[in-house]
């Protein structure tokens, strides 16, 4: 098919709430089949972007591509495509896991007699067959955030879009969601666009990284071409982590104004509802 | 870790749905995650049969003795019964923006409006699995008010033509409370808006006493009210008294419609 198409491109793209531009003449190129991280402190307009080429928010035609498809006028052949788990923890703790994904294998289009099996193997891959028939509400921050993972992969997505998945998470519940995601990226080639604010985690699990800053990319490449670059750059013997490169780009500043109030109480409140 | 496995399912994508079939296939999958949280959880159930029971119980009992209300000639329980159907299926449906507004907060919202579902066909469908409690709600309030002896119709076609009446009673009321809930954003104000406009739809109708009896000027507002369509249509069906039920049904499903297509259009607003 499209294969050398980029999974998501946009240009120039822009995005205003109010008087607050957040994000400001974005640029960015995710290649197919690459796990890409999105990086920025509270406010960089990670999350913006992401609604952006999630069609939750509108943008004018032109600057947000999903393997070709156009998200302000062709929005349902994007979603086809698209697996997105947000920021929230957003399965339904009314429903029982299996329920959970059930739901998205219906509103995607799942043919009944094929249904059942797809649920079974979509949390078999998260590892949570044996849960499954338990309600969410009694699950832990990290087999929620697995069955979310699920409820996105119930549809064979190509482009899995993930808003700081492992947020709130403790390191063991951290490494299992990646190691969840990495294993199903393995089997299946799908793109991954991930964003975050850990560091740590982008330099482990991300091809390639576009540092955000007062929704700009700022830098962009591979782990190590951004270390390595500065390390050049400084010419001092030290050898620097992503979090001083990131520190040379935003410059002097960088707690101050960095998330809004909304931002920051919706982190606290998914981070509080972990646990 | 993983397990090793199969996963082949999930390489291949679903074929999608195309055109009309898409709008039915959405209102069932709504309903059903409806059905499915009344099954793991049935306290709503059972405390929202308090006040319909109350209101006819005591309200009914009472106003049955004294003999103010003129009904045409009917037990004032049995011609209040339909109204409280109308009544507290209305009070369950107004609040269901509460609901939208914490599937927002929740992300839950969010990610449906991720997927291949026209706003339309998710708002049709929210209504409509508003309209399963609503019809739940129905059924309680029916065998309650047969309990107290009120006797209506047990005929199949009229009892099938109830159902509708209460679903499209309630996608309106529904509908109105999402595009409420689509402008005001938040859970307090739309729960102050939903208390206050609860009593004004339910005085200015049909529900507890004939239009007939009411002031003018109530009369004009109990015109353009849905809920006083709603009544007379469970009226003429479940009691069999006269009633105008081509008009009643064309109002309810353009009020329906209108609603839904408010509520679509503010969608959006909650997905920013």
């Amino acid at each position: 098919m499209r294969d050398d198409t980029p999974a998501v491109s946009c240009t120039g793209l822009s995005y205003s709430f109010g008087q607050t531009k957040a994000v400001d003449g974005l640029d960015l190129t995710v290649v197919s089949g690459e796990v890409f991280g999105l990086l920025g402190p509270n406010g960089a307009g990670k999350t913006t972007a992401i609604r952006c080429v999630t069609t939750l928010l509108p943008v004018p035609s032109g600057m947000v591509k999903v393997f070709g498809y156009d998200a302000a006028t062709e929005q349902m052949a994007v979603r086809r495509l698209l697996g997105y788990v947000p920021q929230q923890l957003s399965a339904d703790g009314g429903l029982t896991g299996r329920e959970n994904v059930s739901l998205f294998a219906r509103v995607f289009d799942v043919s009944r007699r094929e249904r059942a099996a797809r649920v079974g193997q979509a949390l078999e891959v998260v590892g949570l067959a044996d849960a499954a028939d338990r309600l969410a509400a009694t699950y832990s921050g990290g087999m929620v955030r697995r069955l979310e993972l699920a409820q996105a992969l119930v549809s064979s997505p190509r482009l899995l879009m993930l808003d700081e998945p492992t947020i709130g998470l403790d390191p063991i519940a951290r490494t299992s969601v990646w190691e969840h995601i990495l294993a199903v990226r393995a089997a299946t080639g799908m793109t991954v666009l991930v964003t975050t604010h850990y560091m740590d985690e982008a330099d482990q699990y991300c091809d390639r990284i576009a540092l955000m800053h007062h929704g700009r990319v700022r830098a962009l490449g591979t782990p190590e071409q951004l270390t390595d670059d500065l390390r050049a750059r400084l010419g001092d013997g030290s050898s620097p982590t992503l979090e001083d490169v990131f520190r040379d780009v935003a410059g002097s500043g960088l707690n101050e104004g960095g998330g809004e109030f909304r931002d920051v109480r919706r982190t606290r409140n998914t981070a509080s509802r972990v646990g | 870790m993983t397990g090793a496995g199969d996963f082949d399912l999930l390489l291949v994508p679903p074929r999608p749905r195309t055109g009309w079939r898409v709008l039915p296939a959405r209102v069932t999958a709504m309903c059903v995650v409806e059905l499915q949280k009344l099954r793991h959880d049935r306290t709503e159930l059972y405390t929202r049969a308090v006040q319909p029971a109350l209101w006819l119980l005591i309200f009914g009992e009472t106003f049955t003795r004294i003999k103010v209300i003129p009904t045409g000639g009917i037990p004032y329980l049995d011609y209040l019964a339909p109204g409280i159907i109308a009544q507290s299926t209305m009070f369950i449906a107004i609040f269901y923006g509460i609901q939208i507004i914490w599937e927002r907060d929740s992300g839950v919202l969010t990610k449906l409006l991720v997927t291949p579902t026209p706003r339309v066909a998710l708002v049709t469908g929210k209504a409509f699995a508003a309209g399963v409690k609503a019809m739940i709600q129905a059924v309680v309030v029916v065998l309650i008010a047969a309990l107290l002896g009120v006797s209506m119709t047990w005929n199949p076609l009229r009892l099938a033509g109830v159902i509708v009446v209460v679903l499209l009673g309630s996608a309106f009321f529904s509908c109105l409370s999402v595009t409420i809930a689509g402008i005001v954003l938040t859970r307090d104000r739309l729960m102050g808006i939903g208390q206050a406009i609860t009593m004004p739809l339910f005085f200015a109708s049909n529900a507890l006493y004939p239009t007939t009896a009411m002031p003018d000027w109530l009369r004009y507002i109990s015109v353009i009210n849905p809920l006083s369509y709603e009544v007379d249509a469970l009226r003429g069906l479940l009691l069999g008294i006269p009633s105008d039920l081509p008009l009643d049904f064309v109002v309810l499903f353009a009020a329906a419609a209108i609603g839904i297509t408010a509520a679509s259009g503010l969608l959006g607003r909650l997905a920013r």
